[in-house]
């Protein structure tokens, strides 16, 4: 992208302003003063009447002049020689405004000092608009310009980029504008992201983000989220292959989920939250138009689930009663962090009469123990999604995750002859040779038990896991870094 | 008009020709892949007497698991060995 030329500043004194600016409606009488003792050229970002006794000013329409001069605060009062700034000062200051005019005295009915307003170029809603603009791109990805003609939208659906819901067109200054969410360089490999093993940036991440209507403080999340899932532990390639309906399930704790407006109460695993709603989406996003990985081609899903548009929510951490998840992963309190977790859509629980803890977790066994058939066991690991109105019971109990984990854990624990092929009149089931052993139906460590929810209603909910462990996935919880 | 950057990963695939179909099994080394699906090594075993009755050399494979691609080893070791495959999905 070409740069755009940019005359010089005119000699003399050039005081850049904007009216909706306090300190510049301020310091106004000291411009009108200041134009009859010398060259003095004010140049006004917004109202092109302001200040409306100065004759001799410059519309600055399109900022062109603020950003090529890097005018961060308005006022600013530039001295120029020659076309060329030899020295300036931000806000009002009547020392320093003084010194570079030579001209004393200057406002003596105002204050000595104002600090001043952020200028229009910097402006957070513009300023990735004027980097594209003026800048220069430092992006690397393809462009691809569709005809004027061209609905952008359906262009964008016939291009096979989407999830077959309407995606943000990724225009440079809303990728820009997303990059300004990471610390990380645009160029930076986040991951290996199957199937096609292909080396993913930021910037990639970023476009897929846009399109998924992240905003740029989400990203963080989100590449964490990719990194997470393409580890070789996590398995993205066969969770994404196989006939299964699972999904990555993703896990926000640490103050990062309150701070980018997550939603860990009333209806946290539903929609109407956007943070919620577009971060696992964007993670989808990477794995189809980054990685190749498509329904119906790689993605061999025989049902698939609604998890799949992408599944993202926060544990509600502020009055659990117990510590967050990632403290299974050896994470501290307070840490920000993703897990990601290969599950299926939840399910509801329902247990509005219990009162005591034994008879909950007598509730959650018989309802975990059908996770994915009753008669396979040790297969799948599980998040039970506990509410605040089931939670208390535990916590005015005193029981602990650990103390929860291994009382459920216990509570499926089942005769191997029920299990076996044929029990019940059903072939699915365990070996014959089992028939004699007592088996639990998860794996140390497989039952994940998070808070989250609304104040009202005695539930909880399961996500089913995919095939855990070595064989299958295991669920992998990262740092999120700014 | 609006312009956009690309969200998909720009490259195109590497296409490598298939090996062309042999006429005849006479004289060549099947291999067998079972993916480790329950049940897969039942059909392998039939097909492997079948093609031993008929005479010819048979290399059993196996994949540590069936959640997750084959290997580069095994996958390379299965191209030095032998002329064909037969992977056996199952259930």
């Amino acid at each position: 992208m070409s740069q755009t030329e940019v005359s010089d500043l005119p000699d003399g004194l050039v005081a850049v302003v904007k009216q909706d600016c306090p300190t510049c409606e301020l310091i106004a009488p000291v411009l009108v003063e200041l134009a009859k003792k010398s060259d003095l050229t004010v140049i006004t970002q917004d109202d092109p009447n302001f200040p409306a006794e100065i004759s001799n000013r410059m519309l600055d329409a399109d900022l062109a002049i603020s950003w090529h001069h890097d005018i961060e605060t308005v006022p600013t009062l530039l001295l120029v020689r020659n076309g060329q700034e030899i020295d300036r000062t931000v806000g009002w200051s009547r020392p320093q405004w003084e010194r570079l005019s030579g001209v004393s005295e200057l406002g003596i009915h105002l204050p000595d000092q104002r600090p001043g307003c952020g200028s229009l170029s910097v402006d957070p809603s513009l300023s990735a608009e004027l980097t594209v603009r003026f800048g220069g791109s430092k992006l690397l990805g393809r462009r691809v310009e569709f005809a004027s003609l061209e609905d952008t939208h359906e262009a964008l659906f016939e291009r096979g980029w989407t999830d077959g819901l309407p995606v943000v067109p990724p225009t440079e200054s809303r990728v820009l504008a997303m990059l300004e969410g990471t610390t990380r360089s645009p160029e930076d490999i986040v991951a290996t992201v199957p199937p096609d093993l292909v080396p993913c940036t930021v910037e990639k991440v970023a476009v897929n983000a846009v399109m998924a209507g992240c905003r740029p403080e989400y990203l963080p999340v989100v590449l964490a989220a990719l990194e997470a899932v393409c580890t070789d532990g996590f398995n993205m390639h066969g969770l994404l292959a196989t006939t299964m309906p699972h999904a990555p399930v993703l896990i926000v704790n640490g103050p990062i989920a309150t701070k980018i407006g997550m939603n860990s109460k009333n209806n946290a695993l539903g929609q109407g939250n956007r943070a919620n709603s577009t971060i696992g989406r964007a993670l989808q996003l990477v794995i189809r138009n980054v990685g190749g990985g498509r329904p119906g081609e790689v993605d061999r899903a025989a049902l698939g689930s609604p998890a799949k548009v992408g599944f993202c929510f926060a544990e509600r951490e502020a009055d659990s009663p117990w510590t967050p998840i990632s403290t299974m992963y050896g994470f501290p309190s307070g840490t920000n962090t993703v897990l990601a977790f290969p599950g299926e859509a939840p399910r509801n629980v329902v247990d509005q009469l219990s009162r005591d803890p034994e008879s909950l977790a007598r509730t959650y066994a018989a309802n975990l123990i059908s996770i994915q058939h009753p008669k396979l066991i040790l297969g799948f690991d599980a998040i039970l999604a506990v509410a605040p109105d089931h939670s208390r019971i535990f916590g005015d109990a005193g029981w602990s995750r650990e103390k929860l984990v291994d009382r459920i854990v216990a509570l499926t624990v089942r005769p191997g002859k029920e299990l076996i092929r044929g029990a019940g009149g059903i072939p699915e089931g365990l070996p014959e040779a089992m028939a004699d052993l007592d088996l639990p139906k998860f794996r140390p460590n497989g039952l994940h038990i998070v808070h989250c929810g609304g104040g009202a209603g005695l539930f909880s909910a399961i996500i089913g896991g995919w095939v855990n462990g070595e064989m299958g996935s295991n669920p992998v919880c990262v740092e999120i870094i700014p | 008009m609006t312009k956009v950057l690309d969200p998909t990963n720009e490259t195109e695939p590497a296409k490598i020709p298939r090996v062309d179909r042999p006429t005849s099994l006479d004289g060549l080394t099947v291999g067998l892949l079972d993916i480790s699906k329950p049940r897969g090594d039942r059909f392998l075993d039939r097909i492997e007497e079948r093609l031993v009755e008929r005479g010819l050399r048979v290399e059993r494979f196996r994949k540590p698991t069936f959640t997750k691609p084959a290997p580069v080893d095994l996958r390379h070791e299965i191209a030095t060995k032998c002329d064909v495959v037969i992977e056996a999905l199952a259930d």
